[in-house]
Protein backbone atom coordinates (compact mmCIF):
# COMPACT_ATOMS: atom_id res chain seq x y z
CA UNK A 1 0.00 0.00 0.00
CA UNK A 2 1.34 3.10 -0.81
CA UNK A 3 1.81 5.74 2.19
CA UNK A 4 -0.56 8.87 2.35
CA UNK A 5 1.48 11.66 3.04
CA UNK A 6 0.53 14.15 6.26
CA UNK A 7 -0.20 17.34 5.31
CA UNK A 8 1.89 19.01 7.54
CA UNK A 9 -0.54 21.90 8.76
CA UNK A 10 -2.91 19.25 10.43
CA UNK A 11 -0.05 17.40 12.45
CA UNK A 12 -0.81 18.05 15.57
CA UNK A 13 2.15 20.29 17.11
CA UNK A 14 1.92 19.12 20.44
CA UNK A 15 4.02 17.76 23.31
CA UNK A 16 2.12 15.36 24.60
CA UNK A 17 3.85 12.38 25.83
CA UNK A 18 2.27 9.18 24.12
CA UNK A 19 3.70 5.72 23.64
CA UNK A 20 4.03 6.63 20.37
CA UNK A 21 7.33 7.44 19.37
CA UNK A 22 7.76 11.42 18.27
CA UNK A 23 8.64 12.47 14.77
CA UNK A 24 10.47 15.71 13.99
CA UNK A 25 8.58 17.75 11.30
CA UNK A 26 9.69 21.30 10.29
CA UNK A 27 11.66 21.48 13.42
CA UNK A 28 8.56 21.05 15.27
CA UNK A 29 8.54 17.90 17.39
CA UNK A 30 5.62 16.71 16.87
CA UNK A 31 3.37 13.60 18.31
CA UNK A 32 0.68 11.36 15.89
CA UNK A 33 -2.56 10.56 17.47
CA UNK A 34 -3.36 7.56 16.92
CA UNK A 35 -7.26 6.61 16.16
CA UNK A 36 -8.89 3.20 16.15
CA UNK A 37 -11.42 3.15 13.09
CA UNK A 38 -14.15 -0.19 14.02
CA UNK A 39 -16.29 -0.06 10.59
CA UNK A 40 -17.02 -3.13 8.78
CA UNK A 41 -17.79 -1.22 5.42
CA UNK A 42 -13.72 -1.57 3.65
CA UNK A 43 -14.96 0.98 1.34
CA UNK A 44 -15.89 3.34 4.23
CA UNK A 45 -13.20 2.52 6.79
CA UNK A 46 -10.35 3.03 3.92
CA UNK A 47 -11.64 6.31 3.16
CA UNK A 48 -11.54 7.34 6.07
CA UNK A 49 -8.00 6.01 6.76
CA UNK A 50 -6.73 8.21 4.03
CA UNK A 51 -8.89 11.18 5.19
CA UNK A 52 -7.45 11.19 8.57
CA UNK A 53 -4.11 10.08 7.84
CA UNK A 54 -3.87 12.81 5.46
CA UNK A 55 -5.01 14.74 8.61
CA UNK A 56 -2.30 13.63 10.52
CA UNK A 57 -3.71 10.59 12.42
CA UNK A 58 -2.05 7.39 12.79
CA UNK A 59 -4.76 5.32 11.76
CA UNK A 60 -5.82 1.65 12.87
CA UNK A 61 -9.12 -0.19 11.63
CA UNK A 62 -11.11 -3.17 12.84
CA UNK A 63 -14.39 -4.42 11.20
CA UNK A 64 -15.63 -6.58 13.86
CA UNK A 65 -15.97 -5.62 17.89
CA UNK A 66 -14.51 -8.51 19.75
CA UNK A 67 -10.64 -7.62 17.93
CA UNK A 68 -11.23 -4.24 18.71
CA UNK A 69 -12.17 -4.54 22.39
CA UNK A 70 -8.77 -6.36 22.25
CA UNK A 71 -6.76 -4.13 20.30
CA UNK A 72 -8.15 -1.07 22.73
CA UNK A 73 -7.52 -2.66 25.84
CA UNK A 74 -3.51 -3.72 25.06
CA UNK A 75 -3.26 -0.41 23.61
CA UNK A 76 -5.95 2.51 24.19
CA UNK A 77 -6.03 5.00 21.28
CA UNK A 78 -5.89 8.57 21.56
CA UNK A 79 -9.87 8.50 19.88
CA UNK A 80 -12.11 5.75 18.66
CA UNK A 81 -14.86 6.39 15.64
CA UNK A 82 -17.10 3.69 16.35
CA UNK A 83 -20.05 2.41 13.88
CA UNK A 84 -22.83 0.94 15.32
CA UNK A 85 -23.93 -2.11 12.96
CA UNK A 86 -21.05 -4.26 13.39
CA UNK A 87 -20.98 -8.45 12.35
CA UNK A 88 -20.78 -9.78 15.71
CA UNK A 89 -21.41 -7.21 18.63
CA UNK A 90 -22.56 -3.60 17.75
CA UNK A 91 -21.26 -0.59 18.55
CA UNK A 92 -23.57 0.20 22.54
CA UNK A 93 -22.16 -3.15 23.45
CA UNK A 94 -18.14 -2.00 22.49
CA UNK A 95 -19.35 1.40 24.13
CA UNK A 96 -20.75 -0.35 27.20
CA UNK A 97 -17.26 -2.28 27.99
CA UNK A 98 -15.02 0.35 26.83
CA UNK A 99 -16.68 2.74 29.90
CA UNK A 100 -16.37 -0.29 31.87
CA UNK A 101 -12.90 -0.40 32.03
CA UNK A 102 -10.38 1.42 33.39
CA UNK A 103 -7.89 1.52 30.70
CA UNK A 104 -10.45 2.40 28.20
CA UNK A 105 -13.04 4.38 30.36
CA UNK A 106 -11.45 7.70 29.20
CA UNK A 107 -11.18 7.34 25.41
CA UNK A 108 -13.42 9.69 23.48
CA UNK A 109 -15.58 8.20 21.05
CA UNK A 110 -17.29 9.43 17.87
CA UNK A 111 -19.98 7.26 16.44
CA UNK A 112 -20.67 6.98 13.01
CA UNK A 113 -23.91 5.06 11.98
CA UNK A 114 -26.33 4.90 9.53
CA UNK A 115 -29.07 4.50 11.89
CA UNK A 116 -29.90 8.10 13.45
CA UNK A 117 -33.20 7.49 15.05
CA UNK A 118 -33.61 9.97 18.24
CA UNK A 119 -33.52 6.40 20.56
CA UNK A 120 -29.92 5.64 19.30
CA UNK A 121 -28.88 9.02 20.04
CA UNK A 122 -29.94 8.84 23.15
CA UNK A 123 -28.90 5.69 24.11
CA UNK A 124 -25.27 6.35 22.67
CA UNK A 125 -25.42 9.51 25.15
CA UNK A 126 -26.15 7.51 28.14
CA UNK A 127 -23.49 5.09 27.37
CA UNK A 128 -21.09 8.05 27.08
CA UNK A 129 -20.59 8.33 23.41
CA UNK A 130 -18.48 11.58 22.55
CA UNK A 131 -19.89 13.09 19.46
CA UNK A 132 -22.89 11.14 17.58
CA UNK A 133 -22.80 11.76 13.66
CA UNK A 134 -24.68 9.97 10.87
CA UNK A 135 -23.67 8.24 7.30
CA UNK A 136 -23.49 9.73 5.15
CA UNK A 137 -20.94 12.39 6.47
CA UNK A 138 -18.96 15.20 5.27
CA UNK A 139 -15.62 14.21 5.56
CA UNK A 140 -14.23 17.93 7.33
CA UNK A 141 -16.45 16.99 9.97
CA UNK A 142 -15.43 14.00 11.00
CA UNK A 143 -11.72 15.29 10.92
CA UNK A 144 -13.07 18.25 12.71
CA UNK A 145 -14.73 16.66 15.12
CA UNK A 146 -11.85 14.18 15.63
CA UNK A 147 -9.41 17.34 16.46
CA UNK A 148 -12.35 19.01 18.61
CA UNK A 149 -12.33 15.55 20.54
CA UNK A 150 -8.99 15.53 21.53
CA UNK A 151 -7.98 19.11 22.05
CA UNK A 152 -7.73 19.30 25.58
CA UNK B 1 -77.89 18.93 11.23
CA UNK B 2 -81.03 19.56 10.36
CA UNK B 3 -81.73 20.67 6.70
CA UNK B 4 -83.29 23.80 6.87
CA UNK B 5 -79.94 24.57 8.93
CA UNK B 6 -78.45 26.77 6.29
CA UNK B 7 -81.00 27.67 4.56
CA UNK B 8 -81.05 31.40 5.58
CA UNK B 9 -77.09 31.59 4.67
CA UNK B 10 -77.87 30.28 1.41
CA UNK B 11 -80.35 33.02 0.60
CA UNK B 12 -77.72 35.85 1.86
CA UNK B 13 -75.49 34.14 -0.78
CA UNK B 14 -77.52 33.85 -3.18
CA UNK B 15 -79.41 37.49 -2.64
CA UNK B 16 -75.17 39.05 -2.48
CA UNK B 17 -74.36 37.38 -5.71
CA UNK B 18 -76.98 39.60 -7.67
CA UNK B 19 -75.61 42.35 -5.87
CA UNK B 20 -79.47 42.77 -4.15
CA UNK B 21 -79.92 44.65 -0.94
CA UNK B 22 -81.73 43.25 1.99
CA UNK B 23 -84.40 45.74 1.62
CA UNK B 24 -84.93 45.22 -2.22
CA UNK B 25 -85.34 41.79 -1.39
CA UNK B 26 -87.73 41.69 1.16
CA UNK B 27 -89.92 44.52 -0.92
CA UNK B 28 -90.10 41.49 -3.72
CA UNK B 29 -90.77 38.26 -1.72
CA UNK B 30 -93.73 41.24 0.76
CA UNK B 31 -91.92 40.84 4.11
CA UNK B 32 -90.04 43.02 6.08
CA UNK B 33 -86.23 43.73 5.77
CA UNK B 34 -85.75 42.94 9.74
CA UNK B 35 -87.33 39.69 9.45
CA UNK B 36 -85.40 39.09 6.27
CA UNK B 37 -82.37 39.24 8.11
CA UNK B 38 -83.43 37.39 10.76
CA UNK B 39 -84.13 34.64 8.38
CA UNK B 40 -80.64 35.23 6.43
CA UNK B 41 -78.96 34.80 9.62
CA UNK B 42 -81.06 31.38 10.33
CA UNK B 43 -82.71 32.55 13.13
CA UNK B 44 -86.39 32.45 11.46
CA UNK B 45 -87.46 29.17 9.62
CA UNK B 46 -88.90 29.74 6.21
CA UNK B 47 -92.54 28.74 5.54
CA UNK B 48 -92.88 27.05 1.83
CA UNK B 49 -94.53 29.60 0.16
CA UNK B 50 -92.03 32.65 1.37
CA UNK B 51 -89.17 29.76 0.27
CA UNK B 52 -90.96 29.78 -3.13
CA UNK B 53 -90.99 33.31 -3.29
CA UNK B 54 -87.82 33.91 -2.45
CA UNK B 55 -86.13 31.47 -4.91
CA UNK B 56 -88.25 32.94 -7.49
CA UNK B 57 -87.19 36.31 -6.82
CA UNK B 58 -83.38 35.35 -7.28
CA UNK B 59 -83.57 33.23 -10.18
CA UNK B 60 -83.22 29.51 -8.30
CA UNK B 61 -85.01 26.25 -7.67
CA UNK B 62 -86.04 26.57 -4.15
CA UNK B 63 -84.32 22.91 -3.83
CA UNK B 64 -80.77 25.23 -4.55
CA UNK B 65 -81.86 26.84 -1.44
CA UNK B 66 -82.86 23.68 1.30
CA UNK B 67 -80.34 21.22 -0.99
CA UNK B 68 -78.65 19.48 1.71
CA UNK B 69 -75.09 18.98 -0.73
CA UNK B 70 -73.59 20.28 2.23
CA UNK B 71 -73.90 17.45 4.23
CA UNK B 72 -70.91 16.14 3.95
CA UNK B 73 -68.93 19.63 4.22
CA UNK B 74 -70.50 19.76 7.96
CA UNK B 75 -69.16 16.07 8.17
CA UNK B 76 -65.81 16.78 7.92
CA UNK B 77 -64.78 20.18 9.20
CA UNK B 78 -67.00 18.76 12.53
CA UNK B 79 -64.44 16.32 12.36
CA UNK B 80 -61.65 18.15 11.96
CA UNK B 81 -62.65 20.51 14.51
CA UNK B 82 -63.04 17.93 16.77
CA UNK B 83 -59.55 16.10 15.91
CA UNK B 84 -58.29 19.38 16.78
CA UNK B 85 -56.08 19.45 20.00
CA UNK B 86 -58.15 23.68 20.44
CA UNK B 87 -60.79 24.48 22.33
CA UNK B 88 -63.36 25.78 20.31
CA UNK B 89 -65.87 27.56 22.13
CA UNK B 90 -68.11 28.01 18.34
CA UNK B 91 -68.08 24.32 17.08
CA UNK B 92 -71.76 25.02 17.06
CA UNK B 93 -71.73 27.88 14.37
CA UNK B 94 -70.20 25.12 11.96
CA UNK B 95 -73.07 25.31 9.96
CA UNK B 96 -72.66 29.59 9.80
CA UNK B 97 -68.99 28.68 8.92
CA UNK B 98 -69.81 26.77 5.94
CA UNK B 99 -72.71 28.62 4.42
CA UNK B 100 -70.45 31.92 4.48
CA UNK B 101 -67.31 30.18 3.33
CA UNK B 102 -68.25 26.86 1.32
CA UNK B 103 -64.74 26.82 -0.23
CA UNK B 104 -62.70 27.29 2.78
CA UNK B 105 -65.14 24.65 4.32
CA UNK B 106 -64.77 22.50 1.25
CA UNK B 107 -61.12 22.94 1.43
CA UNK B 108 -60.97 22.08 5.21
CA UNK B 109 -62.85 19.04 4.98
CA UNK B 110 -60.77 17.42 2.27
CA UNK B 111 -57.35 18.55 3.83
CA UNK B 112 -58.82 16.39 6.69
CA UNK B 113 -60.03 13.64 4.53
CA UNK B 114 -56.32 13.67 3.40
CA UNK B 115 -54.47 13.66 6.65
CA UNK B 116 -56.65 10.48 7.50
CA UNK B 117 -55.87 8.60 4.28
CA UNK B 118 -51.69 9.52 4.93
CA UNK B 119 -52.91 8.31 8.84
CA UNK B 120 -53.96 4.65 7.26
CA UNK B 121 -50.80 4.50 5.38
CA UNK B 122 -48.69 5.83 8.22
CA UNK B 123 -50.15 3.24 10.23
CA UNK B 124 -48.79 0.48 7.44
CA UNK B 125 -45.51 2.05 6.75
CA UNK B 126 -45.16 2.19 10.38
CA UNK B 127 -46.06 -1.72 11.00
CA UNK B 128 -43.38 -2.41 8.18
CA UNK B 129 -40.43 0.13 9.03
CA UNK B 130 -40.66 -0.94 12.69
CA UNK B 131 -40.77 -4.48 12.06
CA UNK B 132 -39.94 -5.25 9.00
CA UNK B 133 -36.08 -6.80 9.31
CA UNK B 134 -35.37 -6.78 4.89
CA UNK B 135 -36.14 -2.79 4.69
CA UNK B 136 -34.05 -1.94 7.84
CA UNK B 137 -31.33 -3.88 6.16
CA UNK B 138 -32.12 -2.85 2.47
CA UNK B 139 -31.65 0.60 3.71
CA UNK B 140 -28.48 0.35 5.44
CA UNK B 141 -27.20 -0.80 2.83
CA UNK B 142 -28.08 1.67 1.04
CA UNK B 143 -26.72 4.49 3.36
CA UNK B 144 -23.29 2.59 3.50
CA UNK B 145 -23.17 2.69 0.37
CA UNK B 146 -23.72 6.35 -0.20
CA UNK B 147 -21.25 7.19 2.84
CA UNK B 148 -18.71 5.02 0.81
CA UNK B 149 -19.28 7.32 -2.71
CA UNK B 150 -19.68 10.32 -0.92
CA UNK B 151 -16.48 10.23 1.10
CA UNK B 152 -14.57 8.71 -1.70
CA UNK B 153 -15.64 11.38 -4.01
CA UNK B 154 -15.14 14.01 -1.74
CA UNK B 155 -11.69 12.97 -1.28
CA UNK B 156 -10.71 12.50 -4.99
CA UNK B 157 -11.94 16.10 -5.53
CA UNK B 158 -10.30 17.82 -2.84
CA UNK B 159 -7.08 16.34 -3.23
CA UNK B 160 -4.95 17.33 -5.87
CA UNK B 161 -1.97 15.72 -5.61
CA UNK B 162 -3.33 11.95 -5.07
CA UNK B 163 -1.09 9.59 -5.78
CA UNK B 164 -1.96 7.08 -8.57
CA UNK B 165 -2.14 4.41 -7.07
CA UNK B 166 -5.02 5.63 -4.44
CA UNK B 167 -6.98 7.43 -7.67
CA UNK B 168 -7.09 4.03 -9.44
CA UNK B 169 -8.12 2.49 -5.78
CA UNK B 170 -10.71 5.33 -4.80
CA UNK B 171 -11.84 5.09 -8.24
CA UNK B 172 -12.45 1.39 -8.14
CA UNK B 173 -14.18 1.83 -5.07
CA UNK B 174 -16.81 3.98 -6.09
CA UNK B 175 -17.18 2.09 -9.18
CA UNK B 176 -18.17 -0.83 -6.62
CA UNK B 177 -20.01 1.36 -4.23
CA UNK B 178 -22.27 2.61 -7.35
CA UNK B 179 -22.68 -0.83 -8.12
CA UNK B 180 -24.26 -1.39 -4.97
CA UNK B 181 -26.23 1.66 -5.03
CA UNK B 182 -28.04 0.99 -7.64
CA UNK B 183 -29.31 -2.59 -6.95
CA UNK B 184 -30.12 -1.74 -3.93
CA UNK B 185 -31.67 0.94 -4.87
CA UNK B 186 -33.97 -1.13 -7.64
CA UNK B 187 -34.39 -3.51 -5.23
CA UNK B 188 -35.80 -1.62 -2.60
CA UNK B 189 -38.38 -0.02 -5.27
CA UNK B 190 -39.66 -3.34 -6.60
CA UNK B 191 -40.12 -4.30 -2.68
CA UNK B 192 -42.04 -0.95 -1.87
CA UNK B 193 -43.88 -1.24 -5.39
CA UNK B 194 -45.20 -4.95 -4.27
CA UNK B 195 -46.51 -3.44 -1.16
CA UNK B 196 -48.63 -0.84 -3.64
CA UNK B 197 -49.53 -3.35 -5.48
CA UNK B 198 -50.97 -5.20 -2.18
CA UNK B 199 -48.21 -7.93 -1.98
CA UNK B 200 -46.95 -7.70 1.00
CA UNK B 201 -42.89 -7.94 0.42
CA UNK B 202 -43.66 -11.42 1.65
CA UNK B 203 -41.09 -12.21 4.77
CA UNK B 204 -42.69 -15.19 5.96
CA UNK B 205 -44.34 -18.54 4.67
CA UNK B 206 -47.42 -17.36 6.78
CA UNK B 207 -47.83 -14.25 4.89
CA UNK B 208 -47.35 -16.41 1.85
CA UNK B 209 -50.26 -18.41 2.78
CA UNK B 210 -51.95 -15.58 3.50
CA UNK B 211 -51.64 -13.88 0.41
CA UNK B 212 -52.46 -16.60 -1.58
CA UNK B 213 -56.05 -17.16 0.17
CA UNK B 214 -56.42 -13.29 0.20
CA UNK B 215 -56.08 -13.36 -3.97
CA UNK B 216 -57.94 -16.35 -4.11
CA UNK B 217 -60.98 -14.43 -1.84
CA UNK B 218 -60.10 -17.37 0.77
CA UNK B 219 -61.51 -19.88 -0.72
CA UNK B 220 -60.14 -22.31 -2.74
CA UNK B 221 -62.93 -24.30 -4.88
CA UNK B 222 -60.83 -27.61 -4.08
CA UNK B 223 -61.23 -28.41 -1.07
CA UNK B 224 -65.30 -28.49 -1.66
CA UNK B 225 -65.17 -31.47 -3.98
CA UNK B 226 -61.69 -31.99 -4.98
CA UNK B 227 -58.90 -34.45 -4.05
CA UNK B 228 -55.90 -32.90 -2.34
CA UNK B 229 -54.37 -36.58 -3.06
CA UNK B 230 -51.47 -34.37 -5.61
CA UNK B 231 -51.86 -31.17 -4.44
CA UNK B 232 -48.02 -30.18 -4.85
CA UNK B 233 -47.89 -29.20 -8.29
CA UNK B 234 -51.31 -27.08 -7.57
CA UNK B 235 -49.06 -25.47 -4.62
CA UNK B 236 -46.27 -25.41 -6.84
CA UNK B 237 -47.90 -23.42 -9.61
CA UNK B 238 -49.29 -20.18 -7.11
CA UNK B 239 -46.88 -17.21 -7.32
CA UNK B 240 -47.59 -16.27 -3.56
CA UNK B 241 -46.06 -19.99 -2.22
CA UNK B 242 -42.93 -19.32 -3.18
CA UNK B 243 -41.36 -21.19 -0.24
CA UNK B 244 -41.34 -24.86 1.10
CA UNK B 245 -42.24 -24.04 3.89
CA UNK B 246 -45.31 -21.72 2.46
CA UNK B 247 -46.44 -24.97 0.62
CA UNK B 248 -46.21 -27.06 3.60
CA UNK B 249 -48.35 -24.48 5.47
CA UNK B 250 -50.54 -24.36 2.75
CA UNK B 251 -50.89 -27.51 2.27
CA UNK B 252 -52.19 -28.11 6.07
CA UNK B 253 -54.36 -25.10 5.38
CA UNK B 254 -56.35 -26.82 2.44
CA UNK B 255 -56.56 -30.12 4.17
CA UNK B 256 -58.27 -28.12 7.39
CA UNK B 257 -60.43 -26.24 4.69
CA UNK B 258 -61.42 -29.80 3.38
CA UNK B 259 -61.79 -31.37 6.58
CA UNK B 260 -64.22 -28.21 7.54
CA UNK B 261 -66.07 -28.44 3.91
CA UNK B 262 -66.59 -32.13 5.19
CA UNK B 263 -68.63 -31.09 8.40
CA UNK B 264 -70.42 -28.84 6.91
CA UNK B 265 -71.30 -29.17 3.14
CA UNK B 266 -72.21 -25.88 1.50
CA UNK B 267 -75.59 -26.58 0.94
CA UNK B 268 -76.75 -27.65 4.09
CA UNK B 269 -74.71 -25.11 5.62
CA UNK B 270 -76.85 -22.88 3.41
CA UNK B 271 -80.28 -24.20 5.15
CA UNK B 272 -78.81 -23.91 8.48
CA UNK B 273 -77.75 -20.46 8.05
CA UNK B 274 -80.96 -19.57 6.50
CA UNK B 275 -82.55 -21.13 9.32
CA UNK B 276 -80.78 -19.87 12.08
CA UNK B 277 -78.97 -16.54 10.67
CA UNK B 278 -74.98 -16.24 11.34
CA UNK B 279 -75.74 -17.76 14.94
CA UNK B 280 -72.23 -19.99 14.55
CA UNK B 281 -73.08 -21.98 18.25
CA UNK B 282 -76.34 -22.84 16.99
CA UNK B 283 -75.04 -23.85 13.50
CA UNK B 284 -72.44 -26.20 15.39
CA UNK B 285 -75.14 -27.89 17.17
CA UNK B 286 -77.18 -28.67 14.31
CA UNK B 287 -74.29 -30.21 12.54
CA UNK B 288 -72.63 -31.87 16.08
CA UNK B 289 -69.09 -29.93 15.32
CA UNK B 290 -67.10 -28.11 16.80
CA UNK B 291 -67.75 -24.51 17.29
CA UNK B 292 -64.42 -23.58 15.53
CA UNK B 293 -65.22 -25.76 12.81
CA UNK B 294 -67.89 -23.29 12.20
CA UNK B 295 -65.76 -19.70 12.62
CA UNK B 296 -63.32 -21.16 10.32
CA UNK B 297 -65.72 -22.15 7.82
CA UNK B 298 -67.66 -19.31 7.69
CA UNK B 299 -64.44 -16.83 6.85
CA UNK B 300 -63.50 -19.28 3.95
CA UNK B 301 -67.00 -19.73 1.81
CA UNK B 302 -67.19 -19.07 -1.89
CA UNK B 303 -67.98 -15.53 -3.08
CA UNK B 304 -71.07 -16.60 -4.36
CA UNK B 305 -72.71 -18.09 -1.77
CA UNK B 306 -72.48 -15.48 0.42
CA UNK B 307 -73.47 -13.03 -2.18
CA UNK B 308 -76.90 -15.48 -2.15
CA UNK B 309 -77.39 -15.61 1.42
CA UNK B 310 -76.31 -11.40 1.70
CA UNK B 311 -73.13 -12.34 4.28
CA UNK B 312 -70.70 -10.12 4.19
CA UNK B 313 -67.58 -10.82 4.07
CA UNK B 314 -66.07 -12.16 8.18
CA UNK B 315 -62.47 -11.72 9.43
CA UNK B 316 -60.61 -14.80 11.06
CA UNK B 317 -58.02 -14.59 13.40
CA UNK B 318 -56.19 -17.64 14.97
CA UNK B 319 -53.48 -17.60 17.77
CA UNK B 320 -52.08 -20.22 19.70
CA UNK B 321 -50.95 -19.93 23.53
CA UNK B 322 -48.54 -17.40 23.15
CA UNK B 323 -50.46 -15.46 21.33
CA UNK B 324 -49.30 -15.46 18.05
CA UNK B 325 -51.29 -14.77 15.38
CA UNK B 326 -51.22 -17.56 12.74
CA UNK B 327 -53.74 -16.72 10.88
CA UNK B 328 -55.06 -13.35 9.48
CA UNK B 329 -58.34 -12.51 7.25
CA UNK B 330 -58.75 -8.88 7.91
CA UNK B 331 -62.54 -7.44 7.78
CA UNK B 332 -62.95 -4.06 6.38
CA UNK B 333 -62.70 -1.79 9.04
CA UNK B 334 -61.02 -3.92 11.17
CA UNK B 335 -57.26 -4.31 10.24
CA UNK B 336 -55.19 -6.93 12.49
CA UNK B 337 -51.16 -6.04 13.08
CA UNK B 338 -48.96 -7.50 10.19
CA UNK B 339 -46.11 -8.47 12.89
CA UNK B 340 -46.82 -8.92 16.76
CA UNK B 341 -49.83 -9.28 19.21
CA UNK B 342 -53.03 -7.70 18.07
CA UNK B 343 -55.31 -5.80 21.03
CA UNK B 344 -55.42 -7.62 24.27
CA UNK B 345 -58.81 -6.66 24.63
CA UNK B 346 -60.20 -8.96 21.69
CA UNK B 347 -62.26 -12.33 22.71
CA UNK B 348 -59.50 -14.30 20.84
CA UNK B 349 -57.36 -13.78 23.46
CA UNK B 350 -59.97 -14.08 26.52
CA UNK B 351 -61.02 -17.40 24.66
CA UNK B 352 -57.20 -18.68 25.59
CA UNK B 353 -58.31 -18.24 29.28
CA UNK B 354 -61.39 -20.10 29.33
CA UNK B 355 -60.70 -23.17 26.70
CA UNK B 356 -64.16 -24.74 25.13
CA UNK B 357 -65.90 -21.42 26.19
CA UNK B 358 -67.88 -20.00 23.44
CA UNK B 359 -67.58 -16.21 23.63
CA UNK B 360 -69.28 -13.65 22.08
CA UNK B 361 -68.94 -9.63 22.20
CA UNK B 362 -70.09 -7.03 20.54
CA UNK B 363 -66.72 -4.40 19.53
CA UNK B 364 -66.44 -1.50 18.27
CA UNK B 365 -63.22 -0.29 16.11
CA UNK B 366 -61.42 2.78 18.58
CA UNK B 367 -61.24 5.76 17.26
CA UNK B 368 -62.91 8.05 14.84
CA UNK B 369 -64.19 5.34 12.60
CA UNK B 370 -66.03 3.66 14.89
CA UNK B 371 -67.03 -0.02 12.70
CA UNK B 372 -68.99 -2.42 14.91
CA UNK B 373 -68.79 -6.22 15.16
CA UNK B 374 -70.00 -9.20 16.28
CA UNK B 375 -67.16 -11.22 17.67
CA UNK B 376 -67.37 -14.96 18.07
CA UNK B 377 -64.53 -16.67 19.57
CA UNK B 378 -63.38 -20.04 21.60
CA UNK B 379 -60.27 -21.79 22.10
CA UNK B 380 -59.96 -25.61 21.61
CA UNK B 381 -57.56 -28.25 22.20
CA UNK B 382 -55.53 -29.32 19.60
CA UNK B 383 -53.37 -32.64 18.99
CA UNK B 384 -53.38 -35.62 21.03
CA UNK B 385 -53.99 -35.25 24.79
CA UNK B 386 -50.14 -35.87 26.50
CA UNK B 387 -50.07 -36.39 30.14
CA UNK B 388 -46.33 -35.00 29.62
CA UNK B 389 -46.97 -31.58 28.33
CA UNK B 390 -49.27 -29.13 29.04
CA UNK B 391 -52.32 -29.03 26.03
CA UNK B 392 -52.10 -27.04 23.24
CA UNK B 393 -54.48 -24.64 22.53
CA UNK B 394 -55.68 -22.30 19.50
CA UNK B 395 -58.02 -19.82 19.89
CA UNK B 396 -60.34 -19.00 16.90
CA UNK B 397 -61.98 -15.39 16.11
CA UNK B 398 -64.74 -14.88 13.67
CA UNK B 399 -65.81 -11.17 13.27
CA UNK B 400 -68.76 -10.66 11.73
CA UNK B 401 -69.41 -6.69 10.64
CA UNK B 402 -72.65 -5.46 12.32
CA UNK B 403 -73.33 -1.88 11.86
CA UNK B 404 -76.44 -2.01 12.80
CA UNK B 405 -75.70 -2.64 16.30
CA UNK B 406 -76.75 -0.35 18.75
CA UNK B 407 -74.61 -1.45 22.07
CA UNK B 408 -73.34 1.21 24.62
CA UNK B 409 -71.55 -1.68 26.17
CA UNK B 410 -69.80 -2.87 22.81
CA UNK B 411 -65.63 -3.54 23.68
CA UNK B 412 -63.47 -0.59 22.11
CA UNK B 413 -60.84 -2.70 20.60
CA UNK B 414 -57.80 -1.68 18.24
CA UNK B 415 -55.68 -3.13 15.62
CA UNK B 416 -52.50 -3.06 17.99
CA UNK B 417 -51.48 -0.26 20.43
CA UNK B 418 -48.97 1.58 18.22
CA UNK B 419 -51.70 2.66 15.81
CA UNK B 420 -54.72 3.01 18.08
CA UNK B 421 -55.78 6.32 19.56
CA UNK B 422 -57.89 5.22 23.18
CA UNK B 423 -55.23 6.42 25.29
CA UNK B 424 -56.46 5.69 28.82
CA UNK B 425 -56.58 1.85 27.67
CA UNK B 426 -55.35 -0.28 30.79
CA UNK B 427 -54.11 -2.89 28.28
CA UNK B 428 -51.76 -0.47 26.25
CA UNK B 429 -48.09 -1.70 25.75
CA UNK B 430 -46.75 1.37 23.96
CA UNK B 431 -47.80 4.58 22.88
CA UNK B 432 -50.04 5.19 20.05
CA UNK B 433 -48.13 6.82 16.91
CA UNK B 434 -51.51 8.46 16.21
CA UNK B 435 -51.65 10.86 19.20
CA UNK B 436 -49.69 13.44 19.53
CA UNK B 437 -48.36 13.55 23.28
CA UNK B 438 -49.49 9.91 23.35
Amino acid sequence: MTQVRPRAACVFRTRQRTSDGPLRQGGWLVTQKRVLVIEDEPNISEAIRFILTRDGWQVEVEADGVAALERLRAAPPDALILDLMLPDMDGFDVLRRLRAEDATRHVPVLMLTAKGQSADRDLAAKLGVTRFMTKPFANAEVVAALQAMVTP
Amino acid sequence: MSRSALTGTRIRARRTLRGLRQTDLARMVGVSPSYLNLIEHNRRKVSAPLLGALAQALGVSSDVLVEDSDTRLVEGARAAALRSDTELGDLERIDDFIGRFPGWAAVLAETHGRVERLERVVEQLNDRMTHDPYLGDALHEIISAVTSVQSTAAILNDDGELAPEWQDRFHRNILTDSGRLAEGAVALVNYIDSAKTGETGIAAPQEEVEAWLAREGYHIDLVERGSLDRIEPYLDSQVELASGAAQQLAAAWLAQMQADARALPLKDLGAALGRYGVAPDLVAAAFGCGLDVVLRRLAHLPRGFCTELGLPPMGLAICDMSGTLLFRRPAEGFPFPRFGGGCPLWPLYQALRQPHVPLRANLVTAGRSGRRFNAFAIACVTGPARLSMPPVLRATMLLLPDEAQVDDTAIAVGASCRTCPQLDCPARREPSILVAGA
